[in-house]
């Protein structure tokens, strides 16, 4: 078992045409046959003006929704540039899709203000932006992610930021530790999925036996997952934030990794998973070791 | 992205935002004429840099110089101007190097009843923008929301439809306003917020926002953060960049698409993504080392990036070695490696290099390293890489 991706997952791409969209597209195409053999689990994509045309095998489609009909997707990657993400996640999510998986970097924060109030009430998921996706081992990736570094098993992670996912995933695999699902939600301000919605997930997924939380610093939203982890979260969980030694008021690389206001520092978030029983780790070299501490604790 | 005051009010006033009348004079003279131009017995003289904390502030050059002076005849704006253009003005915030002052903004003094503190930011828990004011003007509003929180308010809006009058007059009459000063509320608050929103800002700070005598309301400061990634619909607001008041290296390091933070220490760390390359940072502190900058080359790590991020790390004198820190995922190790070879030749090397690589192909990247024949360490884990660099030091 998993969570948000399965083996009835059917993915287009939107931005299919582009360098990236299309690299990609390619690599999970070939993740997904090495995985499911024999079944299409990237099935298309999307750029307005190029549909009729096929690129490398894949059918390009004019939009979101013509792309669903003709395939039966019900997920859709985004790799569309940052001034025209927000609409195409619009589209996706008017369209219908169950999950939209936003890799995009750099959209401006007041373009997600609109798509999360667009996006209110709708039965879409959002993933993202600025995150590597979501990867569910043995079955299929919907991102950046390399493949082979993630093992199928049973620990889901829940990370802010791409390459501490792989470091992760890597520390998992060299204690024995695969994982269920492993989900990217993304280093900006405001993203369309949050890590309690994921911890609820994966409380709730029975193929999920323990769960890593990756934060870092900025704004509360470890603090928040503290809280419910305290309250509602069973399964054993570890977890690591990076940035314990920025500096106020820089931004580290991520549009939401900043300590502003006298908020959002690696130490309160570090205290406040502590406090909910999470085991955290001080060394990014010892995930691994931490989510292995947490699940012979159990 | 950040700018001036001046700068500030020139949009705000664009925007309808009442602010005071007020000159940029970049000299003695201009400064002088200013004060005759506003025609007011008195005038605030305020040193345009983008740190805060200017009134407090002093010049190294002039210790008893202040960085905003109200000042009473053209003599005596001329003469404070003298002292301050040109000058290095030390605030709390600068940092002891302080900032060079070039420019100048001559105010209109006002008959000042109330000073208050205004900002907006975005607030991710309520996932949209917040209109935050205080009774307490001018006072560091950190230093409020400490010792007493009861004197903030807080007003969520909705980014599309902006804030509402009523909200705008909940504000007010929470802080005590007349019938006119609440009328003048609910011109200048939503009016606020539309340009805030307007211009894909991060941050609007007006402190002190002041209530005259006559209830007028007027941003007698201004301080906004742009959103760098909505930067590309702001061309009016790119033409106002101030490089001067930017550090060199992490504006070249922007300009080849490396995100680099400088730091006081002397390791410097190269990684590809932001939290792999803070964790490093963090990494190297554990194992008792002092990093000297946070350095994503990002996904891709090509070899142009990669030479360029080795000549703004070594270009920093206090770096007595390097840590690279690449985790190989898409982008193969052998050809990260490549990469590394060829800038460590392009920059010539002369510190003690660790690489710690991981992830596709790693096998081949390392056997690579070794027939290099150059005095690079190689690391096999994040804790292995950190002692191997802090020990480097001592070599």
């Amino acid at each position: 078992m998993s969570i948000l991706v399965s083996k009835s997952t059917r993915v287009i791409t939107q931005g299919i045409t582009g360098n990236s969209g299309l690299f990609h597209s390619q690599q999970c195409r070939a993740y997904a046959a090495e995985c499911q053999p024999g079944v299409d689990v990237f099935v298309g994509g999307v750029t307005p003006g190029k549909g009729g045309t096929t690129v490398d095998g894949f059918p390009v489609f004019n939009s979101v929704r013509d792309a669903k009909e003709k395939t039966g997707a019900n997920t859709s990657m985004v790799f569309v540039p940052p001034p025209f993400c927000a609409d195409a996640i619009l589209e996706a999510a008017d369209a219908g899709m169950e999950l939209i998986v936003a890799i995009t970097e750099g959209i401006p924060v007041m373009d997600m203000l609109r798509v999360k109030r667009g996006m209110a009430g709708s039965k879409s998921r959002l993933i993202g932006p600025n995150c590597p996706g979501v990867i569910t081992p043995g079955i299929a990736k919907i991102g950046i992610m390399p493949g082979y570094i993630h093992k199928p098993g049973t620990i889901g992670i829940i990370s802010k930021s791409g390459t501490l996912t792989y470091e992760a995933a890597w520390q998992l695999g060299r204690v024995g530790l695969g994982q269920s699902t492993a989900v990217g939600i993304g280093g900006d301000p405001i993203n369309g999925t949050n890590y309690i919605e994921l911890l609820e997930m994966f409380q709730n997924d029975p193929g999920t036996e323990g769960i890593l939380v990756i934060g870092e610093i900025g704004g509360s939203a470890e603090q928040l997952a503290a809280e419910y982890i305290k309250s509602h979260v069973a399964k054993p969980v570890a977890g690591f934030i990076a940035g314990q030694t920025a500096p106020p008021g820089k931004r580290m690389g991520h549009a939401g990794a900043i300590i502003s206001g006298g908020g959002g520092g690696a130490a309160e978030k570090m205290a406040a998973l502590r406090a909910a029983g999470v085991i955290v780790s001080d060394s990014p070299g010892g995930m691994g070791d931490a989510m292995k501490k947490a699940m012979q604790k159990a | 992205m950040k700018i001036h005051e001046y700068q500030a009010k020139q949009l705000f006033k664009a925007a309808g935002v009442p602010v005071p009348q007020g000159i940029v004079a970049k000299s003695a003279e201009e400064a002088a004429a200013a004060f005759t131009t506003l025609g007011g017995p008195i005038a605030v003289v305020k040193s345009q840099i983008h740190a805060g904390g200017r009134g407090k502030g002093t010049f190294k050059e002039h210790p008893t110089q202040r960085g905003v002076v109200l000042v009473k005849s053209a003599a005596e704006a001329a003469e404070n101007a003298n002292r301050m253009l040109g000058s290095t003005l030390v605030t709390i915030q600068t940092g002891d190097d302080g900032k060079q002052v070039n420019t100048l903004f001559v105010e209109q003094g006002l008959k000042i009843a109330r000073e208050l503190y205004l900002g907006i930011v975005v607030d991710r828990e309520v996932g949209g923008p917040v209109l935050i004011m205080s009774s307490e003007g001018g006072m560091d509003i950190e230093e409020v929301a400490r010792h007493s929180p009861e004197k903030i308010i807080a007003e969520p809006f909705d980014a599309v439809a902006g804030l509402y009058p009523y909200q705008a007059r909940k504000m007010a009459y929470a802080l005590g306003f007349d019938a006119i000063g609440v009328r003048n509320a609910e011109k200048f608050l939503p009016q606020i917020c539309k340009f805030f929103v307007a211009y894909d800002c991060s941050m609007v700070e007006i402190n002190p926002l002041i209530l005259t005598e006559d209830s007028q309301l007027l941003a007698l400061d201004g301080k906004v953060t742009f959103d760098d990634n909505a930067l590309f619909r702001h061309k009016d607001v790119v033409a106002l960049r101030d490089l001067s008041e930017e550090d060199p290296a992490e504006v070249r390091a922007a300009d080849t698409g490396l995100s680099y933070v400088k730091l006081n220490g002397n390791i410097g760390c190269l990684v590809n993504g932001a939290g792999l390359a803070m964790s490093t940072m963090d990494l190297i502190k554990l194992h008792g080392g002092e990093p000297a900058n946070f350095l994503d080359v990002g996904g891709g790590a090509n070899e142009d990036q990669v030479t360029e991020a080795f000549r703004i790390i070594l270009a920093d004198k206090n770096v007595k070695a390097v840590l690279v820190n690449i985790f190989g995922g898409i982008m193969k190790c052998d050809i990260i490696v490549s990469a590394l070879l060829n800038a460590y030749e392009k920059v010539g090397f002369n510190v003690p290099l660790v690489v710690r690589l991981e992830g596709t192909n790693v096998e081949i990247a390392r056997e690579m390293l070794k027939a290099s024949g150059r005095d690079i360490i190689s690391a096999t884990d994040l804790a292995d890489a950190a002692q191997k660099v802090v020990k480097s030091l001592g070599a």
